[in-house]
């Protein structure tokens, strides 16, 4: 239909959104352009096209597979999905940076060179600090400068990766890195920022929060799955990662156990479940690969729809801490919500019948054929944590929870807009297709796959898992719930505190140090530029010294110069004149003869 | 709750895993136990690690 590159659709759309005046026209076309985008991914055959010349270089702008193809289309998916849940939104800028952010993410996915991989990478992280920033709270200000600094030192890194790169190679073709390489460690170190690796992620958990409600869906999509889409591409079966990733999905779930803001507690579970993809890409078989994609698929969508929930909750209540929401049983005023936030609870728990199930269970299966016990223990492990977290602990605290007699009602809250309704139903619609359909996803993945999720023991193991989590839970809850609103340390304190104790130093002690210095040398030139209106006061420091009187050169200098005290006989001058010539006569006829 | 993991454990030895890669996939109900112990164990350790060294005051980091 149209021969454009799906990134460009977005950027263009973008672009257009703010030049049509009609609020009605805005909101088609936003939620047009995901449409066509789709069309066109259909229309897209497998190959490598939309090459340009580029200072002696070919960029690729459609290097087309099913690996790409797979994250092209959720990234699509999930941006009607969200732009269906912004559509109220009257700030054109907040859809310019969505989707600015959406096509810069899918020019990574097609990127076929490493050129227009990372100017399509830096315009997501350019693009995304926006929906930071619209939150329009000091806070968000400053975790949107923390994100962006963040995100630019990876570009950095990324970008000193692939310049050693193309000059080591000569190409500039994005394939598998050898990692022996330091270009190739360099490209890996930006890769991970971006898929929030400890202890490079405490950016996700720092931003995600403190973005408005309806950016933060857009962001917990795209910057951690394009870079599980350039892991995979390039860096499969790299060891590392399996451990890395194995880290990453126990890290966020300890941390989501003791976090009570709502958003920061699902960041977290952002990191852990980013961490199952990691560590399949890591073990690199086929089965494993196509856990990764397939659990990047159904991250996204019951992502989308936990962060639409919580997003709905805070938008209607106006609170954001489980603190301030236990025991007023909301579960009255926002039923439709909760059921909706449950379809992503039950599938990022990976229950049968939603689409963690068909995803996770791949994922762990992969690093058990592999003969990997150590990580498939710790992913085991991770669920339980999951179930806990988003599962139970965050419903329960925020829709029901016992009340202690301390709670103020919260009279304003309701269902939140249609159009919100329809954003978050649509997306719990696609957890349960896909979940209870798995073939309708494992036809999209990139290696043909033999799993069958739905056998009779992995039911009932995973009831086991889930149940005994729950009796678990009822236990503690009372535990859980309680607290004092407070915050987590995370590797944020090493820019924040130990960061600012560096500008403090940078500030007081050197700064006073590089002041002694300065006026050290102040002084002394001060001293050499007098000498200029004052010669001779040099000479004369000389000759009091050879008579033995004490004078100091400020003391000389204290007298102004007077040309009269220093005046010789002409005489002197002629006799020198003299003398010199003389020598000069003695040395020629020397070296004459 | 006791009957849904009294049929749980009961069912854990109708199906077993057919394809054990480790040991404790041999066990027949296992994930009983594991969900459990692991449950309460992630919630003591996380809470002790928040009290002891994590949980820090709200304005931790608005102190100039």
């Amino acid at each position: 239909m149209i021969n454009l590159p799906p990134a460009f659709i977005y950027i263009i759309g973008a672009l257009l959104i703010p030049l049509v005046r009609v609020r009605r026209l805005q909101q088609a076309i936003a939620l047009l352009i995901p449409i066509l985008a789709m069309i066109t991914l259909w229309q897209m055959p497998q190959g490598v096209y939309w090459q340009m010349r580029f200072l002696d270089y070919d960029l690729i702008l459609g290097r087309v597979d099913k690996l790409s193809l797979l994250f092209a289309y959720i990234f699509v998916i999930i941006s009607f999905i969200g732009m269906l849940y912004a559509i109220h939104i009257k700030e054109m800028g907040q859809h310019v940076a969505a989707y600015l952010y959406v096509g810069s993410t899918l020019g990574v996915v097609f990127a076929g060179d490493l050129f227009s991989l990372f100017f399509f990478w830096e315009i997501m992280a350019a693009a995304s600090v926006f929906l930071i920033w619209y939150n329009k709270t000091e806070a968000s200000l400053k975790a949107g400068f923390r994100y962006a600094l963040v995100h630019l030192f990876g570009g950095a890194i990324l970008l000193g990766g692939i310049v050693m790169q193309v000059s080591n190679t000569g190409s500039i073709l994005f394939n598998p890195f050898d990692l022996s390489t330091l270009a190739a460690k360099f490209i890996l170190f930006g890769f991970l920022i971006n898929a929030a690796v400890p202890p490079l992620h405490a950016w996700l958990p720092d931003a995600y929060p403190e973005g408005t409600i309806t950016g933060s869906v857009f962001m917990t999509a795209f910057t951690t799955k394009s870079a599980v889409y350039v892991l995979a591409r390039s860096f499969a079966g790299t060891e590392i990662l399996i451990w890395l990733g194995a880290i990453m999905a126990l890290y966020g779930v300890i941390y989501a156990v003791i976090e009570k803001d709502i958003r920061r507690l699902l960041s977290y579970h952002i990191v852990s479940q980013v961490g199952y993809m990691v560590c399949a890409v890591g073990i690199g078989t086929e089965m494993a690969l196509n856990g990764a994609g397939a659990h990047a698929f159904c991250h996204i969508l019951y992502k989308a729809v936990l962060f639409m929930g919580m997003g709905a909750v805070i938008q209607m209540t106006g609170r954001r801490n489980i603190l301030d929401l236990k025991g007023r049983h909301l579960y009255k005023k926002m039923p439709l919500t909760l059921g909706l936030y449950m379809v992503g609870a039950f599938s990022i728990s990976a229950v049968p019948l939603f689409n963690g199930f068909v995803s996770k269970t791949m994922i762990v299966a992969a690093a058990g054929s592999s003969h990997l016990p150590i990580i498939e223990i710790m992913l085991h492990l991770a669920s339980v944590g999951t179930f806990l977290s988003v599962g139970l602990k965050l419903p329960w605290g925020v829709w029901f929870g016992k009340p202690d007699g301390s709670e103020d009602e919260i009279a304003e809250a309701k269902e939140p807009p249609l159009n919100m309704q329809l954003g978050m139903g649509i997306g719990a619609l696609l957890c349960i297709i896909t979940g209870i359909f798995p073939e309708t996803l494992y036809k999209l993945l990139p290696y043909k796959v033999e799993f069958h999720p739905y056998t009779p023991n992995h039911i009932v193991a995973s009831l086991q898992l889930l149940v005994l989590t729950l009796a678990g839970f009822w236990i503690y809850r009372d535990k859980l719930m309680a607290g004092e609103k407070s915050i987590s340390l995370d590797t944020d304190w090493f820019y924040r505190v130990f960061g600012r104790a560096v500008l403090n130093f940078c500030l007081y002690p050197l700064n006073r140090f590089r002041d002694l210095v300065q006026s050290a040398f102040v002084s002394r030139t001060r001293t050499i530029a007098s000498l200029s209106k004052h010669p001779y006061a040099l000479l004369e420091l000389f000759w009091y010294t050879l008579s033995g009187e004490r004078k100091t050169m400020a003391e000389l200098l204290q007298r102004p110069y007077d040309e009269k005290d220093y005046r010789l006989p002409v005489g002197i001058g002629v006799c020198a004149s003299l003398i010199f010539l003389f020598i000069y006569a003695l040395v020629y006829m020397r070296v004459a003869s | 709750m006791m009957a849904q993991i009294l049929a749980l454990f009961v069912l854990g030895f109708i199906f077993p895993n057919p394809h054990p890669h480790f040991w404790w996939q041999k066990i027949p109900a296992f994930d009983i136990f594991f969900g459990f112990l692991v449950s309460i164990l992630l919630i003591v350790f996380a809470k002790w690690l928040a009290h002891n060294w994590l949980l820090k005051d709200k304005d931790y980091y608005n102190h100039d």
